[in-house]
């Protein structure tokens, strides 16, 4: 979800040694986990550290839309909420870098490849957040598709990436509910309430499907990562599970997803819904969505202002160590 | 390290941490993840703020990445194979009558 960009190619670095990929497939085929120092082979890797980077960043710039509203908040409950929940954002993003650091890539590196612009992070935090209801919106949908996306990915074949994603289950399952409470709360308050939270699901919905990446149909790579089991449902399932969990949801407190052709299949039990405009999505992941240009300017900003701390914080570690050093040797 | 880290300067010599927290008294401490810090008082800053954030600990330990030496994984078999045919440590291996309660 946070990685939809996994379904472009990855090098794949060249041939591998057979008996080697026979014994690593068979260990996947096990359920067994890949670790660190294990075997694997080049273009796993390389999947993998695409796909965790960039889920890593999408936690990261994820604060930005939520952050614009923490001064805001409607409520001291509320900001309280929304500042736990940006809070756990940001460890998201740590667990998740320190989880590809383990491939061998730092984090100083992921951290230039994003704000160079040459990595990717979820085309979702490229919409604004322009009213209160889209903090509903954000947390009900955004974070439901991510957990929907996220539950399977703590089976995920790498050890390090599993374990920090049922870390963030756990911690996830908060992020939905209080984005839905805060949308119920709008759709039983005031008409121009209800028509704010409305509109926040119509703004909302679309990208929101949309964060579960392209059609199986368009994902080139997709059996490759469900053998090696990176992935455990395709896109188009996920996304499925997704629309069938949230349409009753909404329903349930008087809002419509903006979708004419959406209709219960009764043979299936699915909801069926209308054709995705992938014109949009691709325009959002090629850079001119309504906010990639601020949201990168936001964390270039960031980052650029966050230099005195390091290196404040790196000269103090290095003064304490030599003072230790002196102490030491005068003893 | 590369002409790129030395550019862009400090971050990149801070060293990482393993972080290793005991959830309630009792019990020991257990690894949970790790993280970058430019010495040992501000990793365990980190740690609490990244790791503690609902009462998953009553103390923490920080140890230098580096400072870890790991078995390795090819010598799985040689380390822990001669462990698996001696189930005769285990207490279920052993045969006692039926009316032998409690031992
Ligand atoms: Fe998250
Ligand atoms: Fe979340």
């Amino acid at each position: 979800m946070y990685t939809q960009g996994l379904n472009q190619a990855v090098e794949d670095g060249g041939p591998e040694d057979a008996e080697l990929l026979a014994r690593f497939q068979a260990k996947i085929d096990r359920e067994e986990k890949i670790e660190p120092n294990d075997w694997m082979p080049k273009a796993y890797r390389q999947t993998l550290i695409r796909q965790i980077s960039q889920h890593a960043h999408s936690e990261i710039v994820g604060m930005l839309p939520e952050g614009n509203w923490l001064t805001r908040a409607p409520s001291l409950r509320r900001k309280a909420i929304l500042l736990a929940k940006v809070q756990d954002e940001g460890g998201h993003g740590l667990y998740l870098y320190a989880a590809a650091e383990t491939l061998g890539i730092s984090r100083a590196e992921m951290v230039d490849r994003l704000l160079e612009g040459r990595a990717r992070y979820s085309s979702i935090f490229n919409y604004p957040t322009i009213t209160w209801a889209d903090i509903g919106a954000v947390g009900w949908l955004v974070d439901g598709a991510a957990i929907m996306n996220q539950i399977p990915l703590c089976r995920c074949s790498y050890g390090p990436y599993a374990r920090a994603m049922i870390r963030i289950c756990k911690e996830e399952s908060f992020h939905q509910r209080q984005g839905y409470e805060a949308m119920s709360r709008l759709a039983e308050g005031t008409a121009a309430q209800k028509r704010m939270a409305q509109d926040a699901l119509d703004r909302w919905w679309w990208p929101s499907l949309m964060m579960f990446g392209p059609s199986d149909a368009d994902s080139p790579h997709t059996g490759r990562s469900m053998r090696w089991k990176i992935k455990r449902f395709t896109n188009d399932e996920l996304r499925q599970k997704f629309v069938d969990a949230t349409v009753p949801q909404a329903r349930l407190i008087g809002l419509e997803p903006p979708d004419p052709e959406l209709r219960h299949d009764e043979e299936s039990g699915h909801w069926r819904f209308g054709e995705i405009d992938w014109t949009e999505f691709n325009e959002v992941l090629a850079g001119n969505g309504p906010c990639n240009r601020e949201r990168m300017a936001a964390r270039r900003k960031a980052h650029a202002e966050g230099a005195w701390v390091r290196e404040a914080a790196t000269a103090h570690a290095r003064k304490k160590r030599s003072r230790m050093a002196m102490a030491a040797a005068a003893e | 390290m590369s002409e790129r880290g030395e550019r862009s300067g400090n971050e990149r010599d801070w060293p990482l941490f393993e972080v290793f927290i005991r959830a309630r008294t009792g019990l020991h401490h257990r690894h949970c993840g790790s993280l970058h810090a430019a010495d040992p008082e501000m990793a365990l800053a980190r740690a609490r703020d990244v790791y503690t954030r609902r009462g998953e600990g009553t103390s923490i330990w920080v140890v230098p990445s580096d400072s870890i030496h790991a078995s390795d994984p090819a010598d799985k078999d040689m380390l822990f194979e001669p462990a698996m045919s001696k189930i005769y440590r285990h207490p279920s291996f052993y045969d006692l009558p039926d009316d032998v309660e409690n031992m």
